[in-house]
């Protein structure tokens, strides 16, 4: 054909229709706004409750997982996710998504091969890289101490 | 010889017939445009199976079944089934075919299944080789998704190319004579690459093997698009069907009479597909509820079915491959009438 | 006041993400896994621990956060245990989340069934 492939992709990128930018930012600004607004609510509950700050934000983070993983199991989170996108897929409610949902569909697959073995499909490479991301900055805190250097404050 | 040889055209002297046909769809499907065109719709995609799988099993077992209803042909009078699907290892029409019964060569072409089957099968009757053959092929939205994508229940985002997989199937009964809507052509594709990657935007990675087996076809037979009533296209879906209009145009070809069977079968306006719809039953649904019976009221005499096909996989993908990319192309002629 | 800070810094952070999803070819699975490496860079530099200390949830519910944790995390292990509190300080700090979804998830995969979307 005529037309080199070159010139295809560069009239490919300009015909595919762009994203409604302004409309998914106003979306994920919002939905994300509000699960955070939720999250602040019931750490002030916790706060207010006597607990002390570590423990209120971990309870805070396990109740949103909580929510998530009960609308997921519902098949809502992915109705508004589909609108929301970032708005539902950057809070930690989205990491509970993306794990309940896999252990939800695998679950044909059988209970070790396929809720066991595929729960982490998604979610594993978040909990793999910030990890290895944690450790690679504590070995440079060891070899900075170890030098004698002072620690960032 | 009844098989004319053109280039890579396959012309038939005594055409075969399409003698009987059934559409089958889901959910979505049945509040589309195209909705009156199926014989049996559901309301639950499940179908009443255990899982996503069986369901698309069902869906072409289904269809298989009313089109063999219609014609009034038992099924040990099938002499073969040529049945693809988009599960891997094509196991919705290999469990389909383990209820039916019938001699079995599965095919796999990703969403261009229904065209090679139908080139095929064609081929098969002109050449005398059966008398009674079924070519068909199926999607299913669930289990493509579970499969390629993510789990259902997770919220993932679409793309505004990318393109809803239809949950349906349509099967055509052909043989070497006597009524229906005649196969007069038809031209397996060469697979096209034109380096698309991003395997949300699968009209363009198509666009050029529509094309590229659209230009063979008019070469080999000396043909002009504006003899055609239609010029249907497989799942390019709205982008792709932009991309196949300017490749064209690049040819010097102006094409005022295409319409693409993504596009027929969901409303972009009100049903949220992006791009439209694709998947190997989504053409062969079409073809069989809107496009034949159209060729069998006589409203159109003769038109261009061609199918396209992404044949990349989830590992290619991965390893950063591009995609390639296969169209099928069947003529369809107009009805025959004589009984034999 | 202190709402109105968590409702806008985590929307803000969600709306970063859309940018990406938006104008870049990147993958969710991709954004995801950078946000994480994000929050573990700006709290490495920092830059994270003052965020959380204005916007509370606002910072600490998007992923950015979970990186924050896991960073925090090494750093207090390695004060407290010296050198091997780099293998451990990290998941540890995360680990009620990450056993909380787990533990969801097994539970739920008894209840659920897959959602159609049509």
């Amino acid at each position: 054909m005529k037309m080199t492939a070159k010139e295809y992709g560069r009239r490919v990128r300009h015909a595919g229709p762009s994203s409604a930018l302004g409309r998914d930012c106003l979306w994920a600004f919002c939905t994300g706004g509000s699960i955070c607004l939720l999250g602040e609510l019931l750490r002030r509950r916790f706060l207010a409750a006597g607990l002390e700050a570590e423990l209120a934000g971990t309870l805070t983070s396990c109740s949103l997982i909580l929510l998530s993983a009960v609308l997921t199991t519902l098949g809502w989170y992915q109705k508004l996710a589909a609108r929301a996108g970032a708005g539902t897929l950057v809070p930690i409610t989205g990491f509970a998504n993306a794990v309940v949902s896999a252990a939800i569909e695998f679950k044909t697959e059988g209970r070790v091969s396929g809720t066991g073995a595929k729960m982490f499909l998604l979610a594993g490479p978040v909990i793999v890289y910030g990890t290895f991301a944690a450790v690679v900055y504590g070995v440079v805190l060891w070899a900075m101490q170890a030098a004698g250097l002072p620690l960032p404050s | 010889m009844n098989i004319i040889r053109c280039g890579d055209t396959l012309l038939f002297r005594t055409p075969p017939v399409i003698a009987a046909k059934a559409a089958v769809g889901g959910k979505k499907e049945g509040e589309g445009p195209l909705a009156a065109a199926f014989d049996e719709l559901g309301n639950d995609n499940r179908f009443g199976q255990s899982g996503w799988e069986a369901a698309e099993k069902y869906l072409q077992l289904r269809a298989a079944r009313l089109c063999l209803q219609k014609a009034q042909l038992p099924e040990e009078k099938v002499d073969l089934a040529l049945a693809g699907d988009l599960q891997a290892q094509c196991t919705a029409s290999g469990y389909a075919m383990r209820e039916l019964g019938v001699p079995f060569a599965g095919q796999f072409g990703a969403c261009s299944t229904m065209a090679q089957a139908l080139g095929l099968g064609a081929a098969l009757c002109a050449g005398g080789g059966v008398r009674n053959l079924l070519a068909m092929a199926s999607s299913h939205f669930c289990a493509a998704e579970r499969q390629f994508r993510t789990p259902l229940s997770y919220g993932a985002v679409r793309t505004p190319t990318a393109q809803w997989t239809a949950t349906a199937a349509g099967c055509c009964l052909l043989r070497p004579e006597g009524k229906g809507v005649s196969v007069t052509a038809a031209t397996f594709g060469r697979v096209q690459d034109y380096q698309i990657r991003d395997i949300n935007n699968m009209g363009a990675a198509m666009a050029p093997a529509a094309a590229a087996t659209l230009l063979r076809y008019f070469a080999d037979t000396h043909s002009q698009p504006q003899e055609f009533d239609c010029i249907y296209t497989g799942d390019l879906g709205q982008v792709g069907s932009r991309m196949l209009k300017e490749l064209l145009a690049a040819e010097g070809l102006l094409v005022k009479n295409h319409l693409d069977c993504g596009c027929l079968l969901f409303d972009p306006e009100t049903q949220q597909v992006k791009s439209g719809g694709s998947g190997a039953g989504c053409c062969a649904a079409v073809l069989c509820g809107h496009i034949l019976p159209r060729l069998e009221r006589g409203s159109h005499r003769r038109v261009l079915f061609v199918a396209t096909g992404a044949l990349m996989s989830q590992t290619t993908f991965l390893q950063k491959e591009t995609i390639p990319a296969v169209a099928h192309l069947v003529e369809l002629g107009p009805i025959r009438k004589e009984e034999s | 006041m202190e709402y109105l800070r968590a409702f806008c810094v985590g929307g803000a952070l969600c709306v970063a993400g859309q940018l990406l999803i938006d104008l870049t070819a990147l993958t969710p699975a991709r954004i995801l896994t950078a946000c994480v490496v994000a929050g573990v860079v700006l709290s490495a530099l920092g830059w994270y621990a003052p965020l959380v200390e204005f916007a509370g949830a606002g910072a600490t519910v998007p992923l950015p956060g979970f990186g924050h944790l896991l960073a925090k995390g090494v750093r207090t292990a390695l004060e407290e245990k010296g050198a091997a509190g780099i293998l451990t300080g990290g998941l540890t700090a995360a680990a009620a989340g990450i056993t909380a979804s787990l533990v969801c998830g097994v539970v739920c995969s008894w209840v659920g069934k897959s959602h159609d979307q049509n």
